[in-house]
């Protein structure tokens, strides 16, 4: 119990003093975090939509393969970026490892199959629902295409939402990208396993305790708003 | 018009959001930077966040470090990834320099390994003078010992001492020799939990906050030395490298004032590295 409660205290004493490099890890992990899923978003929701609506050659096999792709380890996707952009690999000219935009880039791989699998399912549902009502107004695929994903900007949301859950939670491929730098790219997730590393289970979990109330705060306050917004939608 | 307003609000919420972060971009102000792969035990003890801003101060280079096990840095160094490398096992930063990878290496500092283990100590080898008689023990009493496993500067030389010891510890693995395949830090934690003996450096030994049951049982054998040294990438294999700014930052660590620097970083009056700079590099 003296841990937990070391922790609490670490974790308040670094907000109330309003702790400079906290400040700085806490705006950089949701730099780093929310321009992942903004990406991952524009590339996914469209996408998925596609996948509902245009038949194609393969395209089961496409849609098996962005499911399976939902449960992508971090770390592999890390290592797999880390190859990608090391000096000696294929984009190593742009000097990107060991930066944000490495780790923007290995997140928004992570999230974007979760949106895209999400995003298929809604817009499929909806054309089940809608479709026949959509052909008679003579809409094209695209046209369609559009309509649902507004239509289903809800659910949609949810889906976004659960891609920021997986980006802002994830260590193994930020670590190996990023480095891990002070004042670089260190963010929440990687000062904490730095902090347990060091022995000092206390500030970690202060940490930790900092990481949460920020991602439910996110989350909840999202979660609210788009009550707030379905509900006058409704009425 | 309600429902249009609220609307509004929850895009503005999230685009205000992710736009704020995208616009940002710290780093930019400073675009002279070099980055050092080194390992977890010269940057978690808090060395380079003693002599670094020094340094920083009066150059102007901005010293980026990745802190891996030394195996990983020697790595992310052939990769050309790193602009210095600053290690601890002098074989491999001598093989670096021979495979054309690096410059020349330079002796920076020392300091040394200690055995720790459980304050029981069940295989009674505290005190003892020959760290490899001293690790024969356990491994005959099949007490657990945790290793890093990680190939790292500090697993190269505890493998060093088990074939001095004359110990397998290949047969043993998963048994009483446990490796935990991590940190310095990591594997201290582990052998804390396991009441397990492990070999560590003394840097991230003093510096390490959760020490629990775990205290020094074995040091100052000579074999148990732990030498620094620091080496520029070669620019002729990896032509991106900052040789001008990387080879003033090992420069200056080699300088009187960047010894001085390192000689006075301390944790509760202990000095945790001990400068031993040659004019010539090796």
């Amino acid at each position: 119990m003296t841990d937990l409660y070391a922790a609490l205290a670490a974790a308040s004493s670094l907000i109330f003093s309003f702790d400079r490099d906290l400040v700085e890890i806490v705006l950089l992990s949701l730099r780093v975090s929310l321009t992942a899923v903004a990406a991952a978003a524009i590339i996914g929701l469209p996408l998925g939509g596609a996948l509902a609506l245009f038949p194609f050659r393969g395209r089961k096999a496409v849609m098996v393969a962005i499911s399976a792709l939902m449960g992508l380890p971090p770390v592999v996707v890390g290592l797999v970026v880390y190859l990608m952009l090391s000096r000696a690999g294929p984009f190593g000219a742009l000097g990107l490892l060991f930066t944000p935009t490495a780790m923007i880039i290995a997140q928004c791989l992570l999230v974007i199959p979760i949106i895209a699998a999400l995003t298929r399912q809604t817009v499929e549902d909806l054309w089940e629902e809608l479709g026949e009502q959509l052909r008679s107004l003579g809409a094209g695929p695209w046209r369609a295409l559009w309509t649902l994903l507004w239509e289903g900007r809800f659910s949609l949301f949810t889906a976004v939402l659960a891609g920021f859950g997986r980006a802002s939670a994830e260590v193994g491929a930020v670590m190996i990208v990023g480095g891990n730098i002070d004042h670089v790219t260190r963010v929440m997730t990687t000062a904490i396993a730095l902090e347990t590393s060091k022995g000092d289970l206390a500030l970690a979990l202060g940490l930790g305790i900092i990481l949460i109330i920020l991602s439910t705060g996110i989350n909840g306050g999202a979660f609210l708003l788009k009550e707030a917004a379905q509900k006058s939608q409704m009425s | 018009m309600r429902g249009v307003r609220v609307h509004r609000m929850a895009l503005v919420f999230l685009f205000g959001l992710a736009a704020t972060f995208v616009g940002g971009n710290p780093g930019a102000a400073e675009d002279r930077f070099i980055i050092v792969a080194s390992t977890t035990s010269t940057d978690n003890s808090g060395l380079f966040g003693h002599i670094l801003p020094v340094f920083e101060s009066e150059t102007g280079i901005e010293v980026r470090v990745v802190a891996v096990g030394t195996g990983q840095a020697v790595r992310l160094a052939e990769r050309g990834d790193a602009d210095v490398l600053l290690v601890h096992h002098k074989p491999s930063e001598e093989k670096f320099v021979a495979d054309g990878y690096g410059v020349r290496r330079f002796d920076v500092m020392y300091n040394d390994f200690v055995v720790v283990g459980p304050r029981s100590d069940p295989a009674a080898v505290r005190g003892m003078d020959d760290v490899a008689a001293a690790m024969a023990k356990p491994a005959a009493a099949e007490a657990v010992f945790a290793s890093r496993g990680d190939n790292s500067g500090t697993h190269k030389k505890e493998l060093g001492l088990w074939k001095a010891a004359g110990v397998d510890v290949a047969a043993a693995g998963g048994n009483w020799y446990r490796e935990t395949g991590s940190g310095m830090g990591a594997t201290l934690n582990t052998a804390g939990g396991l009441g397990a003996y492990t070999l560590a450096d003394r840097a991230t030994w003093i510096s390490f906050r959760n020490k629990g049951d775990l205290e020094i049982l074995v040091e100052g054998d000579a074999r148990l030395f732990n030498q620094y040294g620091v080496v520029l990438v070669s620019r002729e294999r990896h032509p991106h490298v900052k040789a001008e700014d990387g080879q003033r930052f090992i420069d200056w660590l080699v300088s009187p004032v960047g010894q001085r620097s390192i000689a006075r970083f301390e944790i509760g009056g202990q000095q945790l590295f001990h400068p031993n700079a040659k004019k010539e590099g090796s």
